[in-house]
């Protein structure tokens, strides 16, 4: 494609390309995301191109590798356009029968269409499945449309509208006015507006200025920017652009997380493509702004996510956090102003230009607009990204979208905000979710991380991993977060273990007000909210714990044991086969019995035992029965009758 | 560069633009703790002994009062009951790993912190960084810095400059609170061995000198 | 390592000190390990002291100072991975290899480490070898997965 030297070149362009496509022409989708990988849907890629070129179909039929869908529990996924059939979990076995019967003879392949865990119902199209009908893909939705590698793809769908709008015909200032109109919040964690960091970055003196987009996303459980990094690059590349013109900085950086090659590889890839088209570089579409985009990559620092720490990083620097003030937007990136938002904020600017303020802000709640991508995931049936205007509810999001939760167990508490965050529990799914709900139940909307957990989930020992992972990230600079988290963590870890002593939670109350008063920065000051959050919301499970060295999630390794009840065990030696400790005594015929001193709580007994038996369980804060003398393990079958 | 006006404790005073509340502070004689401050050293804001209160556009908070800037009308508290709690546990946190610092008893007695609070570590560091920051803005020569973070952080010379450098220098040593760095320099004493011809002739004749160059001063 | 290998790395990011942390993410990729003669080389050559340039080789995770193995295995430990059991995947590959994470075994087959989120939160628990992902692993499965890798 030539270098596109105007904005109506530039529709020029669009339209040329559009013509070439022919919208009946059949076009297979297939999820290529990070998670589609790991279910290996690089072999049915393989599968499709072999079997369309048996098919001598190759030229007939448009293979689109695309990002992340979203729906990540049931990838690999293959949608069939112009009909919009959704095949999930398809394995490179199904292709052939996929292309056979579908493609050519118009048929359903009823195995592979999405059916609901609870009522049965099939749903054969993207958009009558009920995980993705209940959501409002504003942002994420471009994903299935775009091969992330290609600009025709983006142009395709309208891509860099937004931008040629404001090259031509806005000035900055209003560019600034109409994001803060939309009262877009940053999508990161902070919500702090953009529109008003904007400005400040925009008003701070000096003539070099930089703008940043975090793609750290460090937030345990937490991916939405990776999908968006890989799945639409060119939104966020359109984004960053418009911003920086608004500012008035002549220079980007992206800092992905190391821990993301193929976003890496998928936003490296955009911007050569975009510096071809001249979407990128000098007198970008003849405006005369100029602007270049380079990639950092993060090495493994969650606190690499906090600005100022991230600021450090492309320094060159360890990543210890910065007191505020000064503010980045003031002194940020050597000194100058910088600007640094999230990749999700930044994805959402071609939105509010192309559609407006007033209708971005049509979406949402009073305090909060537009909508919000959030990565369902724990112990829900459909666990995958999910994009819902701010306002909706967490039992929509868990029930409706998520499908509930799995093996019939018990909703137990939805946990956001990653680890600054914290725990909502069963009383609360009625919340609207939105930066100020969240916040005022204790909790915050985070990157958007929402984790659901069931009745299995230890809260105490929940709260004792995030703060192992806190302890793990720090960066060790201040005294109430190196040392703060290290103790919370050291008395948590001993309550699980049956340690707990009198005094323990007054004093993990202490440590919260030291860290979060006077943390150097949000790592330190967050550090407590998961021990605060499940404090206020499961008390009575930190008191078990400590006062009846009970685990009443049956979950805490040292507080439980496994026992076999005799009266239901049937002797089929499934869990005496299973145990790797060799710590269940039992033969034929003979009533098993687990050996306390050898066994290592593994849970492989039960597992092996048949759900008909039901004979191995968990006990906790009881004494455990003594064994049955040997002589009384027989068992005595009842003759079958010849 | 403007004069600006904000309160300490009830009493008002102005300062230049760009001054650190504790500068102010300082300025009306009055006193705000500090561990990992020194008038030849950037702010770090690392121990956050200095924690002070502020009452800034309608929210308050706690900041340490070496690093934040004075700002117009600004309302610092330096010691109330929050204060007073957070320094107190601060302090047993520190004094978990060097129980007997002179520098850390002094605040301890001051503020009722109990040394045997937390459970003793191995480690006597405490992280002002008074030593490493000296080394590398003072002296210029960054003979020695920090390895890894969080509570693994420790302090680390490295061998091929300290050597050369540290004999005759050992500025940092006075500045440590706890004799961490002391400590630290002995146990990698065979890694600093001087170099030869730097060696004084005793030592060179004798491994086993009982001279007073190289122990501690 | 080359010197000039170095060199070639150090030049490809210009020589800025900015860059410091792309280019030991460069040697790390290119050697599995940052030996003290690269970081002599980008010390002297960025003009940055060496105690910076260790503090930032141990403050991150992705760096390490020791040769690693031929195979990289990452076992994630993030919340989502975590609440689906990853402690027993990593309990298990610990006791298959025989090496606790942040470790390499003996014939430098196969280096152990944690990550603290891969981001392929709804496949947990997911254990990564070589960059080959394997979602929604069970233990019994990693014997399986291991025993391909020479």
């Amino acid at each position: 494609m030539p270098r596109i030297n105007s904005t109506a070149e530039l529709e020029t362009v669009r339209t040329d390309i559009l013509s070439t496509r022919d919208p009946n022409k059949p076009c297979i989708t297939l999820c290529s995301g990070s998670a589609c990988q790991a279910t290996h849907c690089k072999k049915v890629a393989a599968a499709l191109e072999l079997e369309l070129e048996k098919q001598g179909l190759t030229d007939k039929v448009h293979v689109r590798k695309t990002g992340c869908h979203g729906f990540c529990e049931k990838g690999p996924i293959l949608v069939l356009y112009p009909e919009g059939i959704c095949y999930l979990q398809v394995k490179a076995e199904d292709v052939p029968e996929i292309i056979s019967e579908t493609l050519i003879g118009k048929k359903i392949v009823e195995r592979l269409v999405y059916v609901d865990p609870t009522t049965g119902e099939k749903a054969v199209h993207e958009h009558d499945i009920p995980f993705y009908k209940n959501q409002e893909r504003l942002v994420l939705g471009l994903n299935t449309k775009i091969d992330p590698k290609s600009i025709e793809d983006y142009l395709a769908v309208g891509g860099y509208q937004a931008l040629g709008k404001v090259l031509s015909s806005m000035a900055p200032e209003q560019v600034i006015n109409e994001v803060k109109a939309a009262s877009l919040r940053g999508r990161g964690g902070g919500g702090f507006p953009a529109g008003i960091k904007w400005e400040a970055a925009r008003n701070a003196p000096g003539e070099t200025k930089y703008v940043i987009v975090n793609c750290d996303e460090g937030d345990p459980g937490a991916y939405m920017d990776r999908s968006l990094m890989e799945g639409n690059p060119f939104c966020v590349l359109e984004g960053l652009l418009i911003g920086a013109y608004a500012i008035g900085a002549h220079e980007g950086y992206i800092y992905v997380r190391q821990e993301y090659p193929l976003a890496v590889e998928n936003v490296t890839s955009a911007i050569r493509r975009a510096e071809e088209c001249g979407l990128l570089g000098k007198n970008i579409l003849g405006s005369g702004f100029d602007f270049i985009i380079k990639v950092h990559q993060g090495a493994g620092a969650f606190v690499c996510g906090e600005e100022t720490a991230l600021i450090r990083s492309l320094e060159g620097k360890v990543g210890e956090p910065k007191a505020r003030p000064p503010y980045p937007a003031v002194r940020g990136l050597w000194d100058k102003p910088t600007n640094i938002n999230n990749v999700e904020t930044w994805a959402n600017i071609p939105l509010v230009i192309n559609k407006g303020a007033a209708a971005f802000t049509s979406i949402g709640t009073e305090g909060s607009k537009g909508t919000k991508i959030f990565s369902l995931v724990g112990k829900v049936n459909n666990t995958g990204l999910v994009e819902v205007p701010m306002g909706v509810t967490l039992r929509d999001i868990v029930y409706k979208i998520g499908g509930g939760i799995p093996d019939g167990k018990k909703f137990k508490a939805v946990q956001t905000g990653g680890p600054a965050g914290g725990c909502m529990p069963e009383s609360l799914l009625d919340m609207a979710v939105d930066f100020d709900q969240l916040t005022k139940a204790g909790s915050m909307m985070g990157s958007g991380g929402m984790i659901v957990l069931d009745e299995e989930t230890c809260m105490v020992d929940f709260a004792r991993y995030f703060l192992g992972f806190l302890a793990d990230e720090s960066c060790g600079k201040c005294v109430p977060c190196r040392e703060g988290v290290k103790q919370m963590l050291t008395i948590l870890t001993r309550i699980t273990k049956g340690k707990g002593k009198e005094g323990d939670i007054e004093l993990l109350e202490e440590l919260a007000e030291v860290a979060g008063s006077s943390a150097l920065c949000a790592l330190g000051k967050g550090a407590p909210n998961p021990v605060l959050s499940t404090l206020r919301h499961f008390r009575d499970e930190y008191e078990a714990h400590i006062n009846q060295g009970k685990c009443p999630s049956y979950s805490c390794k040292d507080l439980i044991s496994y026992y076999i009840d005799p009266d239901k065990c049937q002797a089929c030696t499934s869990c005496f086969r299973k145990c790797p400790a060799e710590a269940i005594e039992g033969g034929k015929n003979l009533i098993h019995v687990v050996i306390q001193d050898k066994c290592t709580k593994c849970g492989s007994c039960l597992e092996a035992c048949p759900v008909k038996f039901g004979a191995v369980k968990k006990l906790s804060g009881e004494p455990i029965p003594s064994p049955l003398p040997q002589e009384a393990r027989t068992i005595v079958r009842k003759s079958k009758q010849s | 560069m403007s004069d600006i006006l904000l309160q300490i404790d009830g009493r008002e005073v102005t300062v230049r633009e760009g001054a650190t509340i504790l500068e102010a502070a300082q300025s009306m004689g009055i006193s705000i703790p500090t561990l990992c401050h020194h008038e030849k050293l950037e702010p770090y804001g690392g121990c956050r002994v200095c924690s002070v209160e502020v009452d800034s556009r309608g929210r308050t908070s706690v900041v340490a009062a070496c690093l934040h800037p004075v700002e117009q009308d600004l309302v610092v508290r330096t010691r109330t009951k929050k204060l007073e709690r957070i320094r107190k546990s601060l302090l047993e946190m520190m004094l978990a790993h060097a129980p007997d610092s002179e520098a850390l008893q002094e605040l301890a007695q001051e503020y009722g912190a109990d040394k045997a609070r937390f459970e003793k570590d191995a480690s006597f560091c405490i992280h002002c960084g008074l030593c490493v920051r000296y080394c590398a803005e003072v002296k210029k020569k960054n003979a020695l810095g920090f390895i890894d973070r969080g509570a693994r952080k420790e302090i680390c010379f490295i061998p091929e400059i300290a050597s050369r450098e540290c004999w005759d220098c050992k500025e940092c040593f006075p500045l440590c609170p706890t004799s961490a760095l002391q400590a630290a320099f002995v146990l990698s004493k065979a890694l600093i061995a001087p170099p030869e011809d730097e060696k004084p002739a005793c030592c060179a004749s004798s491994s086993s000198c009982a001279c007073s160059h190289g122990t501690l001063p | 390592m080359d010197i000039e290998k170095i060199d070639q790395i150090i030049d490809k990011h210009q020589c800025e000190a900015g860059s410091l942390i792309q280019i030991l993410l460069d040697i790390q990729s290119e050697n599995h390990w940052l030996p003290r003669e690269a970081l002599d080389r980008v010390s002297e050559k960025l003009h940055v002291p060496m105690s910076k340039i260790q503090h930032i080789t141990t403050f991150y995770k992705s760096f390490s100072m020791v040769p690693r193995g031929r195979h990289e295995v990452h076992v994630c430990m993030g919340t989502a991975c975590h609440v689906r059991g990853a402690q027993r995947v990593l309990d298990t590959v610990q006791d298959q290899i025989g090496i606790k994470a942040g470790e390499t075994d003996v014939e430098l087959k196969f280096s152990l480490e944690t990550v603290n989120c891969i981001g392929c939160c709804a496949l947990g628990p997911v254990m990564v070898v070589d960059g080959e992902y394997h979602g929604n692993i069970a233990p019994s499965q990693i014997e399986n997965v291991l025993k391909n890798y020479e």
